[in-house]
Formats: structure tokens, sequence, C-alpha cells
């Protein structure tokens, strides 16, 4: 029991330190998983290489555009508010 | 000075001043807040009823509570939060509500092996996006990638990471434990993330 053991408790594997950065991201990783995933991430390039592509993921979705208002969905929706403002128990 | 940098800095109404005016029955109000939100609110209906014309329906049926409830707006949350409400409360239909998160250690599927190393490790591409050229093509691209999501997991990610509303809110929206939000944003994140993959790396 012993020291392998004990080692191979403090120590993650990859399929560990993968289900451990969904809560690493959100900043709300108890102190203890963070040093442990953060000492993983430092010897495991391609545990690394996962997060570097789930931020990448994550700061491409925060500067994703919508599409650009249609002038005639515009008007669509000007019209439905003038009818309203003509007879609001209408609508 | 002082006025000059007020004037400077405040090209554009805030959300509240439109609101105010729209309460008075100002058209170009209303015009202004669609121009501003409509984009998103599509997006979030979209995302929501998949993209047929009832998200177009959707929205339409938003704006029209908009006017008519906008007495009622307290400003307790933003605007924005309270036109996603109005559409999530509309469209909350069965199909969404059965949609469940599913257990947390689906999150991590077969690409490991016995020993709970990588089966096959990532290729490596994430440095590529230090590139802004290559930034923007991904940030287009992982907008198309969303309809491929479930539903349940695209509306987490749509609010969360693409109009960045904080946890709590998105959890009184989708009405949401903090629990099964996590998973869900977890797992888009998870699948965005292949899906961009097998584009950036040909295979």
């Amino acid at each position: 029991m012993n020291l392998r053991w004990w080692r191979r408790r403090r120590s993650l594997v990859c399929r560990q330190a993968v289900a451990l950065m969904a809560d690493y991201l959100e900043g709300r990783l108890e102190a203890r998983d963070r040093v442990r995933l953060e000492r993983h991430l430092a010897d495991c390039p391609h545990c690394s290489e996962y997060l570097a592509q789930l931020r990448v993921t994550i700061d491409a979705l925060g500067r994703a555009e919508p599409s650009a208002l249609q002038d005639e969905a515009l008007d669509e929706l000007v019209a439905l508010y003038r009818g309203w403002r003509a007879d609001p128990t209408d609508a | 000075m002082a006025a000059a940098f007020v004037l400077a800095s405040a090209p554009v109404d805030e959300d509240g001043v439109l609101v105010d005016r729209l309460r008075a029955g100002d058209e170009g109000a209303f015009a202004e807040l669609v121009r501003r939100y409509q984009p998103r609110l599509l997006r979030l209906a979209e995302g929501t009823v998949g993209r047929n014309a009832g998200a177009q329906e959707g929205t339409q049926d938003t704006w029209l509570a908009v006017v008519r409830g906008v007495d009622r707006f307290e400003g307790r949350s933003s605007f924005k939060t309270w036109l996603f409400h109005i559409l999530l409360n509309r469209a909350r239909s069965a199909q969404y509500r059965e949609q469940r998160a599913g257990r947390p250690d689906d999150m991590v599927d077969e690409r490991f092996d016995a020993g709970g190393a990588w089966a096959s490790p990532p290729e490596p591409w994430a440095d590529r996006a230090d590139d802004r050229l290559v930034a923007a093509q991904l940030a287009d691209r992982v907008q198309n990638l969303l309809p491929q999501l479930p539903y349940a997991q695209r509306q987490v990610i749509v609010l969360r990471d693409v109009e960045g509303l904080p946890p709590s809110e998105v959890a009184l929206l989708l009405g949401l434990t903090d629990g099964n939000q996590r998973v869900l944003l977890h797992r888009g994140r998870a699948r965005l993330r292949h899906l961009l993959a097998e584009e950036v790396v040909p295979s």
C-alpha cells in the first residue's frame, strides 16, 4: 500500500484531468484538485493541448457575431408595433 | 471639459433610456431596441426551437410581449436578460424539457484507454488561434457549428459563452440546477472543440 497506492491516489490520469477541466475553467475547482490538475498539466502535453483548445473554443464563442438584421425583418417588427399601437387589444 | 467628455462618450442611448422612451410610445426607440437585440434574440430562438419559421414567430411574440409589458419591466435585470426570459418562457416546450443533462461521468467519453491515458491524443492546433485571422475564422465557424449541438447544450452555450451571462442568470432563465448547467456547458464546449478540430485538422 504504501507509496505506490498513495502516489496513484495523488496523481491524476488524463481521463481524470479532463473531467476536472470544466470546473477548472469556471474557476471553481477546490484548491487541492487545482494543484493536482496543474501538476498533471505541467507534465502532460496532450492534456495541456486539450485545455488550450477548449479555451480557444470558448474564446471563439465569445466573439461570434449574430447574423445581421435584415431590413425586411426590422420593417416587419415595426409594422407589428404600429399594429399594436393602433389597437392594443388586438394583438 | 466635463461636458465635452459626456457628449463624446454618450453617442448612443443606454438600454434604460430606450426603454423609457418605449414606455412613452416612441417608435424610434422600439426600432433601435430591435436593431440591437433581434439578431441575438433570433439566435437564441433558433437554439431553442431550431432554425425554422417557429423561431422567427417566437421573436415576434416576444417583441409584442415587450411592448405590452414594458410598464412592468422594473430594470432589476438587464433589458437583454428580460427579453431572453420572455422568449424562453414562451418557448419552453416539451421537446426542451425532455432533454436531461445526463450523468456527469458521461462527460468523459471513450477517448481514453483502460488506464485512463489518451487513446488518441488531440492533434495540436490551439496555437494557430494566436493568428488574428485564424481566430476570426474560428469565431465564424463555431457559430455555424452551434446547430449541431442538442438544444439543451446549445441554449446554455449561447447564454453563457456567446452572450456572456453569469451562471446565476442562466440558471434562472433555463430553470436548471447548477450541476446540470455545468454538465451541459462542458459537454457543449467539448463537442464544439471536437467539431472545430475536425475542421482545423484535415483528416
